[in-house]
């Protein structure tokens, strides 16, 4: 099932990615190659298989609902583009 | 032989004996640094002041009595590892400035340990990639060819030790980015049991996959190493509540009667080095003759791996590099709106392995797609778990190549995505199924290139590997080696 370039720019879009008609194109030729070698996986009968999203048998590790000190507020807007008043200063939302 | 050249617990010795100091052996590895990485290109960022400024309090430290092995010793981190006050940019030009307020806990431990760190090192970008040339900065140059890649994504920290700048240095192993660079650089790699040392601090490509371990110029080096790291926290919450072995003394136990596996899968007809086939080969030989049981083993999913690897690690991908957005740290580039400042700033801070790799893992994540490519992969996860479980009932250990070749020329892979993903074809189940593996020398090939036996274990059996692969090593002089630069 190869990419077509439309489903590029839908890709792109979500993963909030500015890509040129040039990358496009690329990017389309090189992720249907990619995808074409991943379809070797629909060989294998998985109907009966549970999927194993992690190989250790942790379940609901947790800590105890304390306060214990964490980062000032100084060091948090230490690495901020644009700090402002204690805050992350970003062009408009809506 | 000159202080360089020693391995890290040779160096020890001399600490313990006061026949050098920290500072010795500091300025020793910053002079390294300055005469050889010119070429070599292993460090992005070299702290100097800081290093001597450490080599003297682990002096102080030994004076008053303290005698770890890893007091004073200069080390080299990957740059995925936050270091606090220490730029850490993951090679990617979205970090190019991020300064971390805090410590990785792999970084604390180490200073808690009294290590020197002499630097931080080249890397494919967020770890994507297995020849070190995604970086955005710059391309390191293997120590044994310096045409020739020494491997990713962990390149600059394997390269680092085998040219002598860092007695040992900590990387990170996703699909292989520590034990392929191993391989190809003629040093030892382990990559842990996955849950074995703690992920906190250290940037995220894929979360069940991601795992920091040691490189070593041989067996007890990586051992020391992966004592001083490993061990539960309550800040990695995947990390496993397992005790540490005395790894140093696990290995050096007896080896006869451990039974090595070597699965058919792993030696295909197309696609792996002859003289490969036959280094690896001889070294199972070597094995048996000093005493271990070796057996056949299949390993029938194994050659799924690869195709499994690139939908769960760009998936996982997709979502931890989400937060690289201008807004926190990092690359801003201005917009319009908010979702423009995103898009723009992503655009011009991540190369294009890393673009490729998101929009693989948004698409397969997407609505419609998931059960097909993410599900599907998370069941081949669980085949392939079941197929290493199998095996382990009948073997200790497999012994399969690390690598399908020796180190191939710079530039040589970088126009077909695929066939860079192709030289991780070996490694890459051992991440998906969580076990450890380990790479050590064992040839060289006519032309002078390491090549390297790959050693998987069962779960938190890192002194198992450590033994088969301490045993080998010692009946052999591959170890000996140096590369001449």
């Amino acid at each position: 099932m190869a990419l077509t370039e439309k489903d590029v720019r839908y890709v792109a879009k979500l993963s909030r990615l500015e890509v040129t008609d040039e990358e496009t194109t690329r990017y389309t030729q090189q992720l249907s190659s990619i995808l074409t070698y991943i379809e070797q996986l629909n060989a294998l009968d998985t109907k009966d298989v549970e999927p194993l999203s992690h190989v250790l048998d942790l379940k609901n590790v947790f800590r105890e609902d304390v306060v214990t000190p964490s980062l000032t507020q100084a060091q948090v807007l230490s690495n901020a583009p644009e700090p402002q008043s204690g805050h992350f200063k970003v062009p408009k939302i809506m | 032989m000159e202080l360089f050249e020693l391995t890290l617990h040779e160096a020890a010795e001399r600490l313990r004996s006061k026949a050098v100091s920290s500072v010795d052996l500091t300025k020793a590895c910053l002079a390294r640094i300055q005469a050889v990485d010119p070429k070599v290109q292993a460090f992005l960022t070299v702290t100097g002041d800081q290093a001597l400024q450490a080599a003297q309090a682990a002096d102080a430290r030994r004076a008053k009595g303290e005698t770890g092995s890893l007091l004073g010793m200069p080390i080299a981190l990957k740059d995925n590892h936050c270091t606090e006050g220490v730029k850490t940019t993951c090679a990617s030009k979205i970090l190019y400035n991020f300064i971390p307020p805090y410590n990785a806990t792999v970084v604390e431990k180490l200073n808690a340990a009294g290590a020197v760190s002499v630097g931080k090192t080249n890397m494919d970008e967020f770890a994507m990639g297995s020849s070190t040339e995604t970086s955005a900065f710059q391309k390191t140059h293997n120590p044994w060819d310096l045409d020739r890649v020494p491997g990713g994504s962990s390149g600059g920290s394997a390269a680092a030790v085998s040219a002598g700048e860092a007695y040992a240095s900590l990387g990170s192993d996703t699909g292989g980015s520590i034990r392929q660079p191993a391989s190809l650089c003629g040093i030892v790699g382990l990559k842990p049991t996955y849950g074995r040392v703690s992920r906190y601090g250290v940037i995220a490509f894929a979360s069940s996959l991601d795992q920091i371990g040691p490189f070593g110029k041989d067996v007890e080096d990586c051992g020391l190493m992966l004592g001083a790291i490993a061990g539960q926290d309550p800040r990695d919450s995947t990390s496993a509540p397992m005790a540490v072995p005395d790894y140093v003394a696990e290995m050096k136990k007896p080896l006869k009667g451990l039974r090595i596996g070597v699965p058919k899968e792993f030696f295909p007809a197309e696609g792996l080095d002859p003289e490969v086939k036959a280094s690896v080969l001889k070294a199972v030989e070597d094995l048996k003759a000093q005493g271990a049981e070796v057996k056949d083993v299949s390993l029938p999913h194994a050659p799924y791996g690869l195709a499994a690897y690139y939908i769960l690690a760009p998936s996982e991908a997709s979502s931890n590099l989400a937060r690289y957005d201008g807004v926190r740290f990092g690359l801003r580039v201005s917009g319009e709106n908010i979702v423009d400042m995103y898009s723009k700033t992503r655009a011009a801070g991540f190369g294009p392995e890393v673009k490729r790799r998101i929009m693989l893992g948004t698409y397969a994540l997407s609505s419609g797609y998931y059960d097909a490519y993410y599900l599907k992969a998370l069941k081949v996860r669980r085949l392939l778990k079941q197929d290493y479980d199998k095996a382990f009932e009948q073997v200790d250990v497999i012994a399969t190549p690390t690598a399908p070749t020796p180190a191939f020329k710079i530039g040589d892979k970088t126009d077909d995505p695929l066939a860079m993903y192709l030289a991780d074809v070996f490694t890459i189940s051992i991440n998906i199924a969580g076990v450890p593996g380990l790479s050590l020398p064992c040839g060289f090939s006519k032309s002078g290139l390491p090549i390297g036996l790959q050693l998987i274990g069962r779960p938190f059996e890192e002194g198992t590997i450590f033994r088969a692969a301490w045993h080998y090593e010692q009946s052999q002089d591959w170890h000996n080696r140096r590369p001449k630069l």
